[in-house]
């Protein structure tokens, strides 16, 4: 029958298809070329100052969504981003960047991002925004964040992205980092980037 | 933290808008309006359903609660719910086929009288996707697919495979629910007898169940892309995934019962007066 010929053909090319966007076993992060756009931003410095991805070009710039009261996910997996840094060779260190954008803007005013962030590392930024600026990049990576509830202190939790996007010196966007790879295994595809 | 617009002015704003689900929407409403003015009476009943249908498909993909549904596991399962089971139900139960086809501008109308290959094609197509074992491998088939651990990672984090996605859920709906719920006047839906539709409806509950029940007794998280891209809100994952694995359960099996209960009363309908039954 035709139909059914048609249909195994559909079908075998779905199947392809499929296979063609897993192809990412050679890394340990997962491979979104395709899936996620390019580095693009506007957001504040610790100044206050507007900063772009101009301001980032040329390195490789890791993205992450957090807050500085984050009891558990940010400081977990910014330790591990500063160990897998760390164990790069010295001119590479160099080269990485690691953008730490506070979703959080009320309590996370310049001085306290600066000094958090910098807790980590040299190449460690710390940036925030207004909430239309926030919302637009978290809607280009397609994550969000959200406040819980306020306590008698006034404290809140705030939901985020546990994610890490990497992104090639010209701003190409390459992997998802999430937050169960070891620090050997985000400095292997760090390197596997930078020489590439 | 919180802007000033209004609660519901915000629900109201699509999160994502789309042209075509905008067209789509738009074009079942004026289509079914139209055939309503030509004169074509399917009742009361039968119209409410048709745009409460259309309304929650609406609803579900083209405001707010598309943005929860992106960013919460459970309410994802919700728009699923809606878009597979509950809105295309209730359109293929108004089976407004008569009601669309009269409300259709004369110019496609008479284009399309003369395309007798094309025509004979999208029949033929028809039928054959909705081949009585076809109909239900899809349709449980479809669920399982995109609830395949790393296929539902790719869907949530590309717009493009998301709304692949949501599309094909819509659509496969449409097609087996118009499949179990086609009565006498449908002439080109394959007329399958009560018996047998009985049992497809009772065929494609049990792997919803197993599908639903894992998750919800689930003790690991299965779906991390909601922990990679943030939650709507703060909550456990496990009571996230654990209301996710009921509502891809329960409502969803619940809606096999509904189906045969109004298969049975037709049934019961055609005993009683014997003329048109199949």
């Amino acid at each position: 029958m035709v139909l059914s010929r048609i249909l195994i053909w559909v079908l075998a090319a779905l199947a392809m298809g499929l296979i063609g966007c897993q192809s990412d076993t050679e890394w340990y992060g997962k491979d979104i070329r395709g899936l996620m756009p390019d580095l693009e931003f506007e957001l504040l410095n610790a100044e206050a100052q507007t900063v772009t991805q101009v301001d980032s070009s040329g390195k490789i710039n890791l993205l992450f969504f957090g807050f500085t009261y984050c009891p558990d996910i940010c400081p977990t997996t910014l330790a591990q981003l500063a160990a897998a840094i760390r164990s790069l060779p010295e001119s590479m260190q160099q080269q990485v960047q690691v953008l730490f954008v506070s979703v959080d803007p009320e309590r996370d005013s310049g001085e306290r991002l600066r000094q958090y962030a910098g807790a980590f590392g040299a190449q460690f930024v710390g940036l925030t925004g207004s909430q239309d600026q926030l919302q637009a990049l978290t809607r280009r990576y397609r994550v969000t964040y959200g406040y819980g509830e306020r306590d008698a202190n006034g404290d809140y939790n705030v939901s985020h992205s546990s994610a890490v996007f990497a992104f090639d010196k010209a701003g190409s966007v390459r992997l998802l980092l999430r937050e169960d790879l070891t620090p050997a295994q985000i400095a292997a595809d760090l390197q596997k980037i930078s020489t590439e | 933290m919180t802007d000033s617009t209004p609660l519901m002015v915000t629900f109201f704003i699509p999160w994502e808008f789309s042209w075509l689900i905008f067209g789509c929407i738009w074009a079942a409403i004026i289509l079914f309006v139209r055939g309503l003015r030509q004169g074509v009476e399917p009742g009361f009943g039968r119209s409410l359903a048709f745009f409460l249908g259309v309304l929650l498909m609406y609803l579900v993909t083209q405001t707010h609660f598309d943005y929860w549904s992106q960013y919460m596991f459970f309410v994802h399962r919700g728009q699923h719910l809606v878009l597979h089971h509950l809105a295309p139900f209730l359109i293929a139960l108004s089976a407004p086929g008569t009601v669309l086809a009269a409300g259709m501008p004369k110019i496609i109308k008479r284009w399309f009288a003369r395309q007798t290959k094309l025509r004979q094609l999208l029949t033929k197509a028809y039928r054959f996707v909705q081949q009585p074992f076809l109909a239900s491998l899809l349709f449980v088939g479809l669920i399982a697919f995109w609830l395949t651990p790393e296929i539902h990672f790719d869907a949530m984090l590309s717009e493009r495979l998301y709304w692949i996605m949501n599309w094909s859920m819509a659509l496969d709906g449409l097609l087996f629910w118009w499949l179990m719920l086609a009565d006498t006047r449908d002439r080109i839906t394959p007329q399958l007898s009560y018996g047998v539709r009985m049992l497809l409806l009772a065929a494609i509950m049990l792997p919803q169940i197993i599908i639903g029940a894992r998750l919800a007794f689930s003790k690991q998280v299965v779906f991390d892309v909601y922990a990679v891209c943030g939650r709507a809100w703060p909550i456990s994952p496990l009571a996230d995934q654990q209301l996710g694995g009921l509502i891809t359960w329960i409502p969803a099996a619940m809606m096999s019962v509904v189906a045969a209960l109004i298969l049975l009363r037709r049934l019961l309908h055609s005993q009683s007066n014997p003329s048109p039954a199949n």
